[in-house]
C-alpha cells in the first residue's frame, strides 16, 4: 500500500541558489500526482528532497520537514533506509551495463542482503509483471544485459528494479521524456495500473500526460509551488492567472 | 551589395573529386604506415626470438634446474616456478593497494589537497627507476633481514604495480556515469557498498586491463630482483630464501662466456614472453567470459 506524503516549510539549495522556497504541499497515498512547470523551476529538485537525493550533492542544502508515513525524514530516518521505501526512477533510463537483466531487477534486493533464490526468482517474476516487460524478457533474463534492450525496455527495467524493492512512494522524475510515443503510452498504463499499490509522484513536462495520469497537479514556478489541486480543476479552472498562462501555453 | 555566397557551384566540386582522392589515399598511406612500423618491432622481436630460442627449449628446460658451467643439458624450471611465486606475491600487494587507492581518488578524495597529493605521489612513484626501487627495498628490507628472499623480490615488484593500478583503475571509474551511481543510492544501497559493487563492477574491464598492464610491466625486470631476489640455482619455493626469476636467469646466462648458456638465455627470453601474453590472454578471456549479451 502507498502511503500520503506531507510537506511543509521545505527549502532547498544548490550551492547559494535558491532552489525551492517554502513549499507546503501534501501528496495524497495511492494517486498519482503530477508536477508540472517551466525548465528549471524546482520540481525535480522537489522530487529528489523527497527521498533525500538531493543531498547527495556536496553543495546541496535542505531545511523544512518531509513526512512521509508520519515519519519525518530528515529527522527520524536515515537516507538509505528512505530510499528503500521511496523508490525512484529517473529521466534517462540507467539499468546496470555489466549486469543481466535479472540481475538489475534483483539487484536492490541482493545489495541488501536477500540471497534465497526462490524470493528472488519470485520477486524478479512479479516486478517484470508489473512493468509489462516479463513477455519481452522473460527468455533472455540471465542471458542479455539490461544495457541490450530499446530505450523503452530500459525504462521499464528501471521501474521493474524500483518496484522489486517494494516500496511505498514510486518517484518518476520525467520518466518517459526520453521515450518515443508507443513506450510513453506503455509508461502511462503502467503509471495507471500501479497507482493503486503505490503513491506516485510524477515530474513532467507534457500536460497532456499530467492531464491522463494524474488525479492531483502542481505547478512550480521559480522555486515556488504556484498552485496544487485536482488535475481536473488545474486545467479548466485554476486560480492563479500565471498557472493559466502556462497550461495555454502564453510562456514557459 | 549583396553579401557573396560561400557556395561553391556544383562543377567545381567535380573538376576536385580527384585531388580529394588523392590527398584521401595519402592519409588514409600515412594512417597503415605509422600502423606498420607500431607492430614491427614486436613482431621483429617474436620472430628473432622464436628463430634464436626455439631450438633449446625442450622437456628439460621446463622440468630441471640449471647444471653448472660446462656441463650440457639443464633448463629454468626454478626460474619459471620463481617468477611465479615473486609475480604472485606482486600482484597480491600491489592489485589490492592498487584498486584502494584508485578508488579512494575516484569516489571519496576528488580535487581535495589529500587527492592532489595521493595523485602526485603516484605520478612521482611512477616514474622512479627501478633500480631505485630495488635499492629502496633492499635497504628497508634486506639489511634488516640480512639475507636477500623471495619476501623482497615481491614487494619490489608490487610496490612497482601500485602507481599503473592506482591511477587506470581511477580514470575508469571516473568514466563511470553519474546516473549509474544515482541509480544505485535511489536503491537504498549504502553509498559503500553501491561504489564496490556497482561502480567498480560497471568499471572492471578497464580495471583489468590496468592490473595486467602492470603485470606485464613488472614481470620483465631484472634490475631490482638483483638486490631483492637476488637468483637461486636451485629450486626454492620459500618467501624467506633467495628466489630465481627468468629475467635474473636471461641476464645471468647472457652475460656468461658459455654458447649452451646464451641459446638457453634466448630460450628462456622466449619463454617469458610467451608467459607473459598467456596469462594476460587468460585473464582476459576470463574476464569477457562473464560478460553479458549488449553489455557495454
Amino acid at each position: 500500500m502507498g502511503v500520503g506524503i506531507e510537506v511543509s516549510d521545505l527549502n532547498a539549495w544548490y550551492g547559494s541558489n535558491h532552489t525551492l522556497k517554502d513549499i507546503q504541499l501534501n501528496i495524497p497515498a495511492n494517486h498519482a500526482t503530477a508536477l508540472i512547470g517551466p525548465s528549471g523551476c524546482g520540481k525535480s529538485t522537489f522530487v529528489r528532497c523527497l527521498n533525500r537525493m538531493h543531498e547527495t550533492n556536496p553543495s546541496a542544502r535542505v531545511t523544512g520537514k518531509v513526512l512521509i508515513n508520519d515519519i519525518d525524514i530528515y529527522a527520524e530516518a536515515s537516507p538509505v533506509e528512505i530510499r528503500r521505501r521511496v523508490g525512484m526512477v529517473f529521466q534517462r533510463p540507467n539499468p546496470f551495463p555489466t549486469m543481466s537483466i535479472y540481475d538489475n531487477v534483483a539487484s536492490g534486493l541482493k545489495l541488501n542482503g536477500f540471497r534465497s533464490r526462490r524470493v528472488l526468482d519470485e520477486v524478479v517474476e512479479r516486478s517484470l509483471r508489473q512493468s509489462a516487460l516479463w513477455d519481452e524478457v522473460k527468455d533472455d533474463l540471465k542471458k542479455k544485459s539490461g544495457a541490450s534492450l530499446s530505450g523503452g525496455q530500459q525504462q521499464r527495467l528501471c521501474i521493474a528494479r524500483a518496484l522489486a524493492v517494494d516500496p511505498e512512494v514510486l518517484l518518476m522524475d520525467e520518466p518517459a521524456s526520453a521515450l518515443d510515443p508507443v513506450s510513453t503510452a506503455k509508461i502511462e498504463d503502467l503509471i495507471f495500473e500501479l497507482k493503486s499499490q503505490y503513491t506516485i509522484v510524477i515530474v513532467t513536462h507534457n500536460m497532456q500526460q499530467a492531464a491522463r495520469v494524474a488525479e492531483n497537479t502542481g505547478f512550480f514556478l521559480m522555486g515556488k509551488l504556484v498552485e496544487f489541486d485536482s488535475t481536473h480543476k488545474i486545467f479548466t479552472n485554476p486560480r492563479d492567472k500565471r498557472t493559466e498562462d502556462y497550461i495555454t501555453g502564453r510562456f514557459g | 551589395m549583396a553579401t557573396q555566397s560561400l557556395r561553391q557551384p556544383l562543377r567545381a566540386s567535380k573538376v576536385n573529386i580527384h585531388t580529394r582522392r588523392i590527398k584521401s589515399g595519402i592519409v588514409s598511406g600515412l594512417a597503415v604506415l605509422a600502423t606498420i612500423i607500431v607492430i614491427a618491432p614486436l613482431v621483429a622481436i617474436l620472430l628473432y626470438l622464436l628463430k634464436q630460442g626455439v631450438t633449446s627449449l625442450n622437456w628439460d628446460f621446463f622440468t630441471k634446474i640449471p647444471v653448472p658451467a660446462g656441463e650440457s643439458g639443464g633448463g629454468m624450471e626454478n626460474a619459471i616456478v620463481g617468477s611465479g611465486v615473486v609475480l604472485a606475491l606482486a600482484s597480491l600487494i600491489g592489485i589490492p593497494l592498487g584498486i584502494g587507492a584508485g578508488i579512494y581518488l575516484a569516489e571519496y578524495a576528488g580535487s581535495t589537497r589529500m587527492g592532489n597529493l595521493v595523485r602526485f605521489t603516484a605520478d612521482v612513484l611512477n616514474g622512479v627507476p627501478s633500480i631505485v626501487m630495488g635499492i629502496a627495498i633492499y635497504a628497508l628490507i634486506v639489511l634488516p633481514q640480512k639475507h636477500f628472499s623471495a619476501f623482497a623480490g615481491g614487494v619490489v615488484l608490487g610496490v612497482m604495480m601500485v602507481p599503473t593500478v592506482t591511477r587506470t583503475t581511477e580514470e575508469m571509474l571516473r568514466m563511470v556515469p553519474h546516473a549509474i551511481r544515482e541509480a544505485a543510492l535511489g536503491l537504498g544501497v549504502p553509498a559503500w557498498r553501491s561504489v564496490l559493487t556497482i561502480t567498480v563492477r560497471t568499471a572492471s574491464a578497464g580495471i583489468v586491463t590496468g592490473c595486467m598492464l602492470a603485470f606485464a610491466r613488472v614481470a620483465g625486470e631484472t634490475a631490482p630482483l638483483l638486490f631483492t631476489a637476488f637468483g637461486n640455482a636451485f629450486q626454492s619455493t620459500s618467501l624467506n630464501e633467495p628466489i630465481a626469476a627468468l629475467p635474473l636467469q636471461i641476464f645471468v646466462y647472457a652475460v656468461s662466456p658459455y654458447d649452451e648458456w646464451h641459446r638457453l638465455a634466448w630460450a628462456g627470453a622466449l619463454v617469458l614472453i610467451v608467459l607473459i601474453i598467456a596469462s594476460v590472454a587468460l585473464v582476459r578471456y576470463v574476464v569477457s567470459r562473464g560478460t553479458l549479451k549488449g553489455a557495454s
